[in-house]
C-alpha cells in the first residue's frame, strides 16, 4: 500500500539522455529504473524492472519523438472524498471493510429510496475549486448520467453535467531537477461532483463476478484539465501536485493505491508544427505515478512508431488498460463514438446555491497550499532542491515551519532534515510523523550549534539518542555539560 | 336552511336505501343487519370512529372485525387487494388498542382506523410489488415515511391495494396481476393508477387509504368511485419510500369517504422529512381545525369565495352527464355564497403532451434500477445483457415497456432539447398561467375526468384515448398544486347510476382554503347519498 513519490524515481527521459539510459547488454538495450524513498510508513521496496526492447527499433523511434512529433496529454482525475458519511446517504465508508456491510435502501437504489445531499461534498468541492484558482458556479445543479452496469445501482450516477461547480483554474508546478526542473502551468477545465459507484470482484476463472456496494455513493471530484502536458513526466507531477493539494486541504487521502485517487490519461500525437489534434487514446489503470508517466512514454512511443510506419490510422479512439507487469498498454475495447448517457437534471435534488459570503469564508480558512509554500521557501533563500523536498510533502513542510518558528536558522535546519533525518527516516521506514525529534528540540540543537556551544558531530550523536527518547533526555535542556556527561556516559 | 336544498334532478330516482339489482350487493344485505358501523356519509368517520373508541361504546377489535368481514366478502367481486394483512396480526393490533383504551392509556389520533395502502408504497412487512413481475414477492427493508407516521398514530394496516405498473395507467387493468373492479359497477373500471384504494374505500374495505398522483392518479379514481381524493402540494408530504415514477411529479395522496377523514388522513402523513429533499419545510396547519358541524353552518357560508370554473374543461371532449353534473355543482356553490365566474387557461391543452413527455422521461430513468441484479425476479442467464433483457422484458408489462421506450426516445442525444427541454418550458406557462389565474380567484374548478368510469377493457387498445382521459388532472400536476376530487353528482349507467366528481384546485400549499369549502359543500350536497349498500 506504499504510494510512491513521483518525483524520486530516477528515470532518465530517453528522448533527452538516450545513450546514458540504454547499457547495452548481449545486443539488447536495457532501460533500468530504480526507486527510492517512499512516503508512507509502510514502505515497499520497489524492484528496478528491466524493459527488454528490440535494439534498432527503439533506437528509431527515441529518434523519431525528438524530431517530429508532439504529444498532447490530458488527464481525468477522480478525488475520493473523505467525508464522514457518504454523497447522499449516511453510510459510513471504510476503506477494506467485508462487502455490502456499508449499504443501505439509498445507496443501494431500492424502489423508492431518494438521495439527499451530504453538506460537506459542497464545502470539499470549493475548497478544491478554489485551491485549483477555479471560477466557482455560484448556481449549479445535479443531473443523472445513465448507463446500466451492474456496479451502478439506480441505472444512473448522479453527476454534473453542464453546470460542474468549478470551472476555468489551473495548477502550477515545479518539474522535479532530475528531469530538468522547471516551472510550469497547466490548465483545469472543470471541477464537479459524482459520485462512486461500487465495486466487481470477478471470479478467478471469470465464471462469475460478485458485486459489492459499499463504494457506491461515495462522493467524489472528477478534475478534467486542459490537454496542456507534453510528457510523460508532465503529467505524473500534475497528478502528484493534485495528490498534494487535496491531502493540504484535507479533503481526501489521496492514495492511488487504495482508489482514492484515480487517474485517466489521454494521449494524443501530432506531428510538430501541426495545429489539428491526433486520434486520442484513453489509458486506465495506473496504480502509481510511475506508472502515468511510463504508460505515457510507451504510448508515445507507440503512436510514433505506427506514425513512423505509416499506420497512423490504426490508431483509433479506444481505451487502453497500462499492464504494470509487462509495461504495456493493451487494447481492453474500442470506442465507438462516444456513449449517449441521456442527461438530465436530477429532479430529486434542488439546485446547488452558494453564496459568496459562504465562499469566502471557506476561501478564508484555506492552509498554504503547496504551490504559496514552494514560492515562500524559495524567497527565504533555499535552493530548488530544498524547496521541491520540503515543500512536497505536507508533513515536512509543517515540521519544517515548526522548526523554524522554534528560531532556528532556515539553512541548517533544512540541511539537517534533509540529510540526517530523512537518512534516519528511510533507514527506519518511518514517516516524519514517527520521528521521536519534535521540531523545537531540532530547533534548540540547531540553535547550540550555531552558537557554537556544541560542535555539528556532537549534535549528530546527540540526535541518535533523541530518536530513543532515553529517559533522561525528556526534559532535554542545551547545557553543553549536559551533552558530554552524556557522551561520556556511553 | 340548507334542509331545502333540493337534490338535483336526475338523482331523485337515486333509492337512498334497499335493494338493487346486482348479485354482489344481495349477498351482503341479507348478511349482518345493518350495525353501528354505517356511519353518514357527511360524518367523519375517523372521528366517530375515536369517539366510538374512547368513549368505550365499540372495541377496537369489534370495528376490526365489522371491516375485515366486509373485505373477506366483497373481495372476490372487487378485487381490490394485491396483499392482505394476516387478519390475527390485524386483530392482535386492535386488541393492543382495546387493551391501552382500557388502562386509560393516550391513544393515538388515528387508533383503529383501518388503512389501506397503495402497493406502490414500501411497507416493511408486506410485500410491496409496485403492481408488476419485477417486484413479485419483494419485500423491503423499510417502511415509507407516510406509512411510518400513520402507524406511529396508531393506524392499522389492512393491506396493499392494486393498480397500474408503478402507477402509469388509468384504470388498474395495467396491472401484472388482477384488474380491479368499480364498486358502483363490476363491469367497470375504478379508474386508476390508485383504482384498488379508491374502490376499497368505495366499498367499505377499510376507513381511508393512500394512493399516488403524478397524474391523476387518485383524482380520477376517486371521480370514478365516488370517493373524496385529495392530492396535496408537491413537498407537502414525503415521497421518500413512494416508489417513483416521474420524481417531479409524484406526491402521496389521501382517499376517504369524507372531506373531513381526507383531511385528517393528509396531516397525519404532512410535514418536512430529512430523507426527501424535495418535502417542503413549510409548516403545516392543523387542516382538522377548520372543521364545524353542518348545523351550525351559516346559511351562506361560503360568502365572497371567489370559485373560477376552467372553461376549457367544459368544452367539447366532455360528456354531457360530466358537464351537467358540474354544472349543478357549481350552480350550487353558488347558492352557497360563492361568487362564480368562468375563467380561461389558454395553455390548458399543452399540458397533456408536456406531462407525458416529463413523466415518461423521468419514469425511464426511475425505472432502470429494475434489473433484477439486487432484487425482484431475476431471469437466470450466462450473459450480462442477457440477463438485463430478460428480467426486464418479462418482468415489465407493456405498458410500461413503452413509456421507457418513449422516455428513453425523448431523452437521448439530440432529442433532449425538443423535447424534453421544451416539455419544461411548457410545465413553466402553464404554472404561471395557474398562479395568475389563483391571485384572481380563490379555487378552480373542473371535472376531474371526461366521463365516468367506462367499461374494462374498453380503453385497452386505445392507449391514447386513455391518456386523453387525464386532461383534466395533469395540468395540476405540473403546476405542483393541491387538488381534491368530491362526489358532486350521476351519471346514467350501471345499475344505479356512475358517480362524478367534482374537482376543486387551490393555491400551493393552500390545501386548508379549499378544504373547509369542500367539507361545507359535501355536507350539504350529499346527505346520505353516498352510503354504499354493498
Amino acid at each position: 500500500m506504499a504510494s510512491t513519490l513521483f518525483r524520486t524515481i530516477q528515470i532518465h527521459p530517453f528522448f533527452l539522455y538516450p545513450t546514458a539510459l540504454f547499457s547495452r547488454r548481449n545486443g539488447v538495450l536495457y532501460c533500468t529504473m530504480k526507486s527510492s524513498q517512499t512516503q508512507t510508513a509502510t514502505q515497499e521496496k520497489q524492484q528496478p524492472p528491466k524493459v527488454k526492447v528490440p535494439q534498432h527499433a527503439l533506437k528509431k523511434t527515441v529518434d523519431k519523438i525528438t524530431r517530429d512529433y508532439e504529444a498532447i496529454i490530458g488527464i481525468e482525475t477522480h478525488v475520493q472524498l473523505s467525508t464522514l458519511t457518504k454523497a447522499f446517504c449516511s453510510c459510513p465508508y471504510n476503506y477494506g471493510s467485508q462487502p455490502n456491510t456499508n449499504i443501505c435502501p439509498i445507496c443501494m437504489g431500492l424502489p423508492g429510496a431518494l438521495p439527499v445531499l451530504n453538506s460537506k461534498v459542497i464545502e470539499f468541492a470549493v475548497k478544491l475549486g478554489l485551491a485549483l484558482n477555479c471560477k466557482l458556479s455560484l448556481n449549479s445543479k445535479f443531473d443523472r448520467k445513465q448507463y446500466f452496469y451492474p456496479d451502478l445501482p439506480k441505472g444512473y450516477q448522479i453527476s454534473q453535467f453542464d453546470i460542474p461547480i468549478a470551472t476555468g483554474g489551473y495548477v502550477d508546478l515545479d518539474l522535479p531537477l532530475e528531469f530538468g526542473g522547471g516551472h510550469r502551468k497547466f490548465g483545469i477545465t472543470r471541477v464537479h461532483m459524482e459520485e462512486d459507484a461500487g465495486k466487481l470482484l470477478h471470479s478467478g476463472n471469470g465464471d462469475y463476478s460478485q458485486v459489492d456496494l459499499n463504494r457506491a455513493g461515495v462522493p467524489l471530484l472528477e478534475i478534467v484539465s486542459e490537454p496542456d502536458m507534453r510528457t510523460g513526466i508532465e503529467a505524473a507531477e500534475y497528478a502528484a501536485e493534485l495528490q498534494r493539494v487535496v491531502r493540504y486541504l484535507g479533503i481526501s487521502n489521496g492514495n492511488m493505491q487504495e482508489g482514492s485517487l484515480r487517474c485517466d490519461v489521454n494521449v494524443s500525437i501530432r506531428p510538430v508544427g501541426q495545429s489539428e489534434f491526433g486520434t486520442k487514446v484513453e489509458i486506465k489503470n495506473l496504480n502509481s505515478f510511475s506508472s502515468i508517466n511510463r504508460a505515457i512514454d510507451f504510448e508515445i512511443s507507440r503512436q510514433a512508431l505506427l506514425h513512423s510506419q505509416g499506420q497512423s490510422d490504426q490508431i483509433v479512439q479506444e481505451t487502453r488498460l497500462w499492464e504494470e507487469g509487462a509495461q504495456k498498454t493493451v487494447t481492453m475495447r474500442k470506442k465507438e463514438g462516444l456513449s449517449d448517457y441521456r442527461y438530465f437534471p436530477e429532479p430529486n435534488l434542488p439546485e446547488v446555491i452558494l453564496t459568496q459570503e459562504y465562499v469566502d469564508s471557506i476561501s478564508n480558512s484555506l492552509p498554504e497550499l503547496p504551490e504559496a509554500k514552494r514560492r515562500r521557501y524559495e524567497k527565504m533563500g533555499l535552493s530548488m532542491q530544498d524547496v521541491l523536498f520540503l515543500a512536497n510533502d505536507m508533513n515536512v513542510a509543517e515540521y519544517f515551519d515548526e522548526t523554524l518558528s522554534s528560531g532556528a536558522d532556515i539553512k541548517l535546519a533544512a540541511n539537517w532534515i534533509m540529510g540526517d533525518i530523512a537518512a534516519y527516516m528511510k533507514n527506519k521506514k518511518l514517516s516524519i510523523n514517527d520521528i521521536k525529534l519534535t521540531p523545537q528540540e531540532l530547533a534548540e540543537l540547531i540553535a547550540s550549534i550555531k552558537s557554537g556551544t556544541i560542535s555539528g558531530k556532537i549534535g549528530k550523536e546527540v540526535m541518535f539518542y533523541f530518536y530513543y527518547r532515553v529517559k533522561q533526555f525528556k526534559h532535554f535542556r542545551v547545557q553543553q555539560l549536559f551533552y558530554l556527561q552524556i557522551l561520556y556516559d556511553f | 336552511m340548507l334542509s331545502t336544498i333540493q337534490p338535483p334532478r336526475y338523482l331523485s330516482r337515486f333509492p337512498l336505501r334497499g335493494r338493487t339489482k346486482s348479485r354482489s350487493f344481495h349477498i351482503l344485505s341479507s348478511a349482518q343487519p345493518v350495525t353501528k358501523t354505517c356511519f353518514a356519509a357527511d360524518k367523519s368517520q375517523i372521528l366517530s370512529i375515536r369517539d366510538s373508541l374512547l368513549n368505550r361504546h365499540l372495541s377496537a377489535v369489534e370495528l376490526t372485525h365489522s371491516y375485515l368481514d366486509r373485505l373477506k366478502q366483497t373481495e372476490p367481486h372487487i378485487n381490490c387487494f394485491l396483499h392482505v394483512s394476516d387478519p390475527d396480526k390485524v386483530l392482535k393490533q386492535a386488541q393492543d388498542i382495546d387493551d391501552k383504551i382500557k388502562r386509560n392509556e393516550e391513544v393515538g389520533p388515528l387508533a383503529g382506523v383501518l388503512v389501506a395502502i397503495k402497493d406502490n408504497i414500501c411497507t416493511a412487512d408486506m410485500p410491496s410489488t409496485g403492481g408488476s413481475y419485477i417486484l413479485e414477492g419483494y419485500r423491503p427493508p423499510f417502511d415509507a415515511t407516510a406509512v411510518k407516521r400513520l402507524k406511529d398514530l396508531g393506524a392499522i394496516v389492512v393491506g396493499k391495494t392494486n393498480l397500474d405498473e408503478f402507477g402509469m395507467g388509468s384504470t388498474t387493468e395495467a396491472s401484472a396481476f388482477k384488474v380491479t373492479a368499480n364498486p358502483w359497477d363490476l363491469s367497470r373500471v375504478p379508474g386508476g393508477s390508485s383504482g384498488g384504494s379508491a374502490a376499497s374505500v368505495s366499498a367499505r374495505q377499510c376507513v381511508v387509504s393512500l394512493g399516488s398522483d403524478t397524474g391523476g392518479s387518485v383524482r380520477q379514481p376517486a371521480s370514478f368511485c365516488g370517493v373524496v381524493g385529495l392530492k396535496p402540494t408537491y413537498g407537502r408530504v414525503s415521497r421518500f419510500g413512494l416508489m417513483a415514477y416521474a420524481s417531479s411529479l409524484d406526491v402521496i395522496g389521501c382517499f376517504g369517504s369524507s372531506v373531513a377523514d381526507t383531511g385528517i388522513l393528509l396531516h397525519a402523513i404532512s410535514g418536512h422529512d430529512s430523507l426527501d429533499a424535495t418535502s417542503s419545510k413549510r409548516e403545516v396547519p392543523d387542516f382538522t381545525s377548520q372543521f364545524t358541524y353542518a348545523s351550525s353552518l351559516k346559511s351562506r357560508p361560503l360568502e365572497g369565495l371567489r370559485v373560477g370554473l376552467i372553461r376549457e374543461t367544459v368544452d367539447a371532449g366532455v360528456d354531457s352527464g360530466v358537464k351537467s353534473a358540474i354544472e349543478g355543482a357549481a350552480a350550487h356553490l353558488e347558492q352557497l355564497g360563492c361568487v362564480l365566474k368562468e375563467v380561461s387557461l389558454p395553455s390548458f391543452s399543452l399540458g397533456l403532451p408536456a406531462y407525458y413527455i416529463l413523466a415518461s422521461s423521468e419514469s425511464s430513468s426511475n425505472l432502470s434500477r429494475y434489473d433484477g441484479v439486487r432484487y425482484g425476479n431475476q431471469a437466470s442467464s450466462d450473459e450480462l445483457n442477457v440477463l438485463y433483457e430478460e428480467s426486464r422484458a418479462k418482468g415489465f408489462g407493456s405498458e410500461v415497456k413503452m413509456r421507457i421506450l418513449m422516455g428513453t426516445y425523448a431523452l437521448s442525444a439530440g432529442y433532449y432539447d425538443a423535447y424534453y427541454k421544451r416539455a419544461q418550458q411548457v410545465r413553466t406557462i402553464i404554472r404561471k398561467s395557474f398562479k395568475a389565474a389563483l391571485d384572481e380567484n380563490d379555487i378552480l374548478i373542473s371535472p376531474a375526468a371526461p366521463s365516468a368510469a367506462y367499461k374494462i377493457g374498453e380503453k385497452k387498445n386505445d392507449p391514447l384515448a386513455m391518456y386523453a382521459g387525464d386532461i383534466m388532472t395533469v395540468n395540476v400536476n405540473l403546476a405542483g398544486l393541491p387538488a381534491l376530487v368530491l362526489p358532486c353528482g350521476f351519471v346514467e349507467g350501471g345499475a344505479v347510476g356512475l358517480p362524478v366528481g367534482l374537482q376543486i384546485i387551490g393555491a400551493a400549499f393552500d390545501e386548508w382554503c379549499e378544504l373547509p369549502a369542500k367539507f361545507a359543500k359535501h355536507k350539504c350536497l350529499l346527505n346520505g347519498f353516498f352510503e354504499r349498500n354493498l
